[in-house]
């Protein structure tokens, strides 16, 4: 049974050192915040302000009001362009512009096509241009002629605005880096600076060892968590819909999962140098690629998604987006934390198991 | 208060330690004394229960250490030969720690120490960091770190090395004076003027015993004018029965 009193000197140990040393701080505070905002700002999935070259060959009232339409959104932006270089190849080729509407001599009578070239070097912007410009028109349109008339209801983030996809997601890759990262490089400087035997020599046991380093960084990792949520509502006026005791509580779970997997990363690596890459390894990419974060999981390959299921940040995908955007109580959150808990007491096992109390 | 039956550590096929029987009286000052790589650290660290041996037995005050490990860790003062405190604590925070993790009051621990920090003037630094210390403090601190919990047992691993020779002379005093109170000192060097300090020494090479015994009687059956003579000469004499 783990004795209270020596997890106690353990983790007094291990705040001494996380207050003194000023890389630690560093980690804690400054790495989420730089994150935080070259993601917010680079990963931007909304396009603006696309330049656009509009031929018009009608002149007429239509063909105004059909570019006005273009103007008034904050999408397009028109680029004036001499005559002679309205050749779309020669125009895509200088980057002068990413689309050109050309609107026909008749538009308005006789004609009701109008024809747009969007440069797909870029298909994912060409994609939104196109999104963009159907609406347009669409709505230039006013209706339908055709028999069906869709009208999309948008509900949790109705302007689409990527912030309030990014931020979540952000949150959970964030913690996670860090939270294994830090757990795990101070185990493993305990190993490289020999304190570590001096430890073992003492009737301590393992699990009063990863006991006492893990709990100061609980505090650490959900303070984090709301330094992530406060600057990125504050900067990117991502909502917070649900209760906030319920995102304390599962970003706890959260917490102690990334904590146990730093532990069981510090059980295999011998040197900070190690376990620092080990943990990044372990964490960015994965997070990145196959929490569902980036690419939605159900159109992942069966065996990427089966993957899925040992990603910490998978389930805590759905606890913070369901928090923050839908509003989720504890009973819509239920399943995702359960995942979390079970995947803490299995590596905690691990790694109390794996740890060795003598030298090698 | 230590015995160990044929001794025994190997790492692949190298015998690092190579059937070593000791006993160990409490109050005696016993030292390992030997080149680098002669299996001294190795015998200390399977004594302290930090390696597991290859075969043979340890017994700690009647404990058998495989079996009792906790009962015989809190019997245990070990002192490494790396300097392994926290060097952002202070020194006084470093010996909370190690009062912590066995389970001492810090007041009793402060008592426990009381005499030997008097002994080293520790008291006036107490509140310094101890990355900040000279060597020869740290190394003092960490002395004292291995007997916040009064153990009976202290095992101190080349605890002289890189310390000048006053200083060196002022630990030694400490140890004496330690086994004065009744502890048994197991100490490893390499300065052969130190073993004269021993009540008993063993003279490892290659992990094996070459010889066992108390200074003075070894250095008559020697014929040895000093520590260092007889060092050379049983080195000496070991290397031409092997060869």
């Amino acid at each position: 049974m783990p004795n209270l009193s020596r997890i106690h000197a353990i983790a007094q140990k291990e705040v001494f050192h996380i207050l003194r040393d000023s890389r630690t701080l560093v980690i804690i505070i400054l790495m989420p915040l730089l994150q935080l905002i070259i993601f917010g700002y680079a990963m931007n999935m909304e396009l603006g302000q696309v330049p656009l070259v509009v031929q018009d060959n009608a002149l007429n009232g239509a063909s105004r009001a059909l570019i006005d339409a273009f103007i008034h959104t904050d999408y397009f932006q028109v680029v004036p362009l001499a005559a002679k270089q309205l050749e779309p190849k020669s125009i895509f080729r200088t980057r002068k512009a990413q689309a050109t509407l050309s609107i026909p001599k008749d538009f308005g009578n006789s004609e009701t096509a109008v024809y747009l070239e969007i440069d797909a070097s870029d298909p994912n912007s060409a994609q939104l241009i196109q999104n963009y410009a159907t609406g347009i028109v669409g709505s230039f349109r006013g209706s339908v002629a055709a028999g069906i008339d869709l009208r999309p209801l948008i509900l949790y983030n109705p302007d689409m605005k990527s912030s309030f996809f990014f931020v979540p997601g952000l949150i959970a890759m964030i913690l996670v880096m860090i939270c294994a990262l830090l757990t795990s490089i101070s185990i493993s400087r305990e190993k490289e600076m020999g304190s570590m035997e001096q430890i073992l020599v003492s009737p301590v046991s393992a699990s009063e060892i990863l006991l006492g380093k893990v709990l100061p960084y609980i505090l650490l990792g959900l303070l984090d968590a709301l330094l992530i949520l406060g600057v990125g509502m504050l900067l990117f006026q991502v909502p917070f819909r649900g209760e906030f005791v319920v995102f304390l509580l599962f970003t706890f779970l959260y917490v102690l999962t990334s904590l146990c997997l730093g532990l069981l990363v510090s059980t295999v690596a011998k040197t900070q140098q190690a376990a620092m890459m080990m943990a990044l390894g372990i964490t960015l990419l994965p997070t990145l690629l196959l929490s569902g974060y980036m690419f939605p999981i159900s159109s992942m390959p069966p065996v990427l998604q089966k993957l899925t299921l040992v990603i910490p940040a998978r389930y805590y995908l759905q606890i913070i987006r369901g928090i923050m955007l839908k509003g989720n109580g504890v009973q819509h959150l239920f399943q995702a934390g359960l995942s979390l808990v079970i995947m803490s007491a299995v590596m905690l096992l691990v790694a109390a198991r794996r740890f060795k109390l003598r030298l090698s | 208060m230590i015995h160990t039956r044929d001794l025994v550590k190997e790492f692949g096929s190298f015998r690092a330690v190579d059937n070593i029987n000791l006993d160990i009286a409490k109050g005696e000052i016993f030292g390992f004394l030997g080149a680098n790589g002669a299996g001294k650290t190795t015998t200390i660290r399977m004594l302290c229960g930090l390696l597991l041996p290859s075969s043979g037995s340890i017994t700690v005050d009647g404990l058998d250490i495989a079996k009792h490990s906790e009962g015989v860790k809190h019997k245990i003062g070990y002192m490494s030969q790396k300097f392994s405190l926290y060097p952002d604590l202070k020194a006084i925070e470093n010996l909370e720690f190690y009062a912590g993790i066995y389970q001492v009051p810090f007041k009793k621990a402060l008592a426990n120490i009381r005499d030997v920090m008097d002994q080293f003037g520790l008291t006036d630094i107490l509140s310094s960091s101890t990355g900040a210390l000279p060597m020869g403090y740290k190394q003092r601190l960490s002395l004292v770190a291995a007997l916040v919990h009064d153990p009976p047992l202290v095992f101190l691993d080349e605890p002289t090395s890189g310390v000048d020779p006053q200083a060196r002379r002022e630990f030694w005093q400490v140890i004496n004076d330690l086994a004065q109170t009744g502890k048994s000192v197991i100490v490893s060097t390499h300065f052969m003027d130190e073993a004269e300090y021993c009540h008993r020494v063993i003279v490892m090479q290659d992990g094996r015993e070459v010889v066992l015994g108390k200074p003075a009687e070894l250095k008559d059956q020697h014929q040895a004018g000093s520590m260092q003579e007889l060092f050379l000469r049983v080195l000496g004499e070991n290397n031409a029965k092997s060869v």
